[in-house]
């Protein structure tokens, strides 16, 4: 079963001269202890998905979706405070600029103490208060930091920012979440930084089997810590698979476009070559193109792009698109021709690499 | 090739406040010289706190340096020396938002360093700000419009040709790339790498993605608490990593490419 199914999730912002559907009709299904990407530049309304999953959008922003089932609960029958009762208990966020989203007049300690719940404590009154603290150097050890008296004592902005960050998941860890939305949660951090994160946050999904939905805006940061991934082009779905369906197999344009343009991903490009690009840069919401939002800079557009594309599903490889790359029948044949020419040459290539 | 910047012992640091006996002297920078030739991108790594942007600081002379000295074509930079300076070594800011000006039209401020080091007419002024913005990839007409008209990836142009408006010969790019889209940094990658060949640009480049890196710079310099700790080739740094903070560094990209080589081969 599904943890989280949603369909054709819209969003729409409406204002006084004209509304503006941000998110167009976006489907996500996420099973249980599984990590998803979410990979969408800036302006493709990523943050505002995980922002309605959690529901914490405010009136201005109409949601409205074709199915939400949570763990088999269909969240659209229920009212407000009820969904919110289930989405508070078993889904937890944690978002980009840690430093920014604690609290810069409270400790450490005292934040991570308000967010465990009462009813994980045991015991008379006056034991509520020891109990809380062991809960609280319990919840930092989880997350890797060693020196929990320090910490506790600490304000945010006395810790670096990989610290308010692994402070940030102990809050979110809390409550013993089984879905973790991570909105990206190393952005403007270093290498180094960016490593330990994302280690703390993947040996938390193999040993509390936590499903993780990690939200980027760079296909290459991701892709060695994802299961799957979905893709996002301004408020439109794009593509959604395996990491290695997306990575390798890409059908949709973008997709490609993405892989192609990262210089990481292409080591056998010679320096200071050209790099793959997209012409053009990302519409603003107010002027969104009609049909397909990729038209405009698209390489493979052509007359029926103007009408939004239907999702095709190809093996659990899903695309939006009219004309997706596929593998034709003859370049598959001469690719499996082209594999097995090199694997009887490998023996041969070993010794002279 | 001649060398264009000559950076020697370049020191700086600061007096901690304090009291009198209390003082102590916080070194962020110490002794680092390095060499950039025309047509060459020169990297600088290191972790937060190494002194990569003090570096870009005393190089572009927002600060003055302890001790040492730079050269620029064989002639020293002195700290009060703007005029020279200005014209030749070029910044350009992570944040393409917040550092342009909001109530000044791009003309304006493309004009400003304009009005401030050269003698030009207003209508050559005019002239050479239009072939700039199209040398950019932007229209000439854009003069007219403010920043918050453009999107992220055409304000960080407007920065590049605030950047070359005035022909210099080093261009030092402050994690300039790191706050864009990834198909609009490859543009931006594209767009510099151009730039550089026709106008036989420098860049010094500061960047946390070492796969940018790889594809963009000639040499690596490792800066490890405001000491160079390792130096050269892109090439062979990426390959064979000498010091401990270097591996360390490239460690952290190697995991996140392991896949990707899995799936390709």
């Amino acid at each position: 079963m599904n943890l989280l199914d949603i369909r054709n999730l819209s969003i729409e912002l409406i204002s006084n001269e004209q509304n503006i559907l941000a998110v167009d009709k976006v489907s996500l299904s996420m099973k249980e202890g599984e990590v998803r990407g979410l990979v969408g530049e800036s302006g493709s309304g990523k943050s505002l998905l995980a922002q309605a999953i959690v529901a914490v959008l405010d009136d201005k922003w109409h949601v409205h979706a074709d199915r939400f089932h949570w763990r088999g609960i269909d969240l659209l029958r229920l009212s407000m405070p009820e969904r919110k009762a289930i989405l508070s208990r078993d889904i937890a966020m944690i978002f980009q600029e840690p430093m920014a989203c604690l609290d810069p007049t409270t400790t450490v300690g005292e934040q991570l103490a308000e967010a465990i719940d009462s009813s994980q404590l045991s015991g008379f009154f006056w034991q509520k208060q020891q109990q809380r603290r062991a809960a609280v150097i319990k919840l930092l050890h989880k997350v890797g930091i060693k020196n929990h008296s320090a910490c506790i004592k600490s304000y945010p902005h006395q810790l670096t920012e990989a610290l308010c960050q692994r402070v940030m998941i102990a809050i979110a860890l809390a409550r013993r979440p089984i879905l973790l939305i991570a909105d990206e949660p190393t952005a403007a951090m270093e290498n180094t930084n960016q490593g330990q994160i994302f280690r703390l946050l993947s040996s938390l999904n193999q040993l509390k089997n936590m499903a993780i939905l990690l939200i980027s805006h760079d296909l290459e940061n991701i892709t060695h810590w994802t299961n799957t991934i979905t893709v996002m082009y301004s408020g439109q779905f794009v593509e959604a698979g395996t990491t290695e369906q997306i990575f390798s197999k890409a059908m949709h344009p973008y997709t490609q476009a993405l892989v192609d343009s990262s210089p990481m991903a292409n080591q056998h490009l010679p320096a200071k070559s050209r790099l793959m690009t997209l012409p053009g840069s990302i519409p603003i919401l107010q002027h969104l193109p009609i049909g397909c939002r990729l038209g405009p800079r698209c390489p493979r557009a052509q007359q029926d792009c103007v009408k939004a594309p239907s999702v095709s599903n190809f093996h659990g490889h899903k695309v939006s698109c009219h004309f997706p790359l596929l593998p034709s029948p003859k370049a598959k044949k001469s690719k499996l021709q082209k594999t097995k020419s090199q694997k009887s040459h490998k023996p041969s290539r070993v010794p002279n690499d | 090739m001649t060398e264009l910047l000559k950076v020697q012992a370049l020191t700086k640091s600061y007096q901690h406040k304090g009291y009198w006996l209390n003082r102590k002297q916080i070194t962020v920078l110490d002794s680092v010289s390095f060499t950039i030739e025309a047509h060459k991108t020169l990297a600088i790594i290191g972790e937060t706190g190494s002194g990569k942007s003090t570096l870009a600081r005393l190089l572009v002379g927002a600060e003055a340096a302890s001790s040492g000295n730079i050269y620029l074509n064989g002639q020293e930079l002195k700290s009060g020396s703007y005029k020279h300076r200005c014209q030749h070594i070029r910044m350009i800011f992570q944040d393409s938002g917040t550092t342009l000006n909001p109530s000044l039209t791009i003309q304006q401020l493309l004009d400003e360093p304009l009005k401030l080091n050269t003698p030009f007419s207003e209508k050559k002024r005019t002239e050479l700000i239009r072939i700039t913005l199209q040398k950019v990839g932007l229209l000439g007409d854009h003069m007219n419009f403010y920043p918050h008209m453009f999107s992220g990836g055409q304000k960080q142009r407007i920065s590049l040709a605030r950047a070359i408006i005035l022909q210099p010969q080093v261009i030092i790019l402050d994690e300039a790339l790191a706050s864009l889209d990834p198909s609009l940094r490859s543009q931006m990658i594209n767009l510099l790498l151009d730039l550089q060949q026709q106008m036989g640009l420098a860049y010094i480049l500061i960047s946390h993605n070492l796969g940018i890196i790889r594809h963009f710079s000639d040499e690596i310099m490792v800066l490890s608490q405001g000491k160079v700790v390792e130096r050269g080739n892109t090439q062979e740094i990426m390959t064979k990593p000498q010091h401990k903070t270097t591996q360390k560094l490239m460690l952290n990209q190697n995991f996140q490419l392991r896949v990707k080589n899995r799936y390709k081969s």
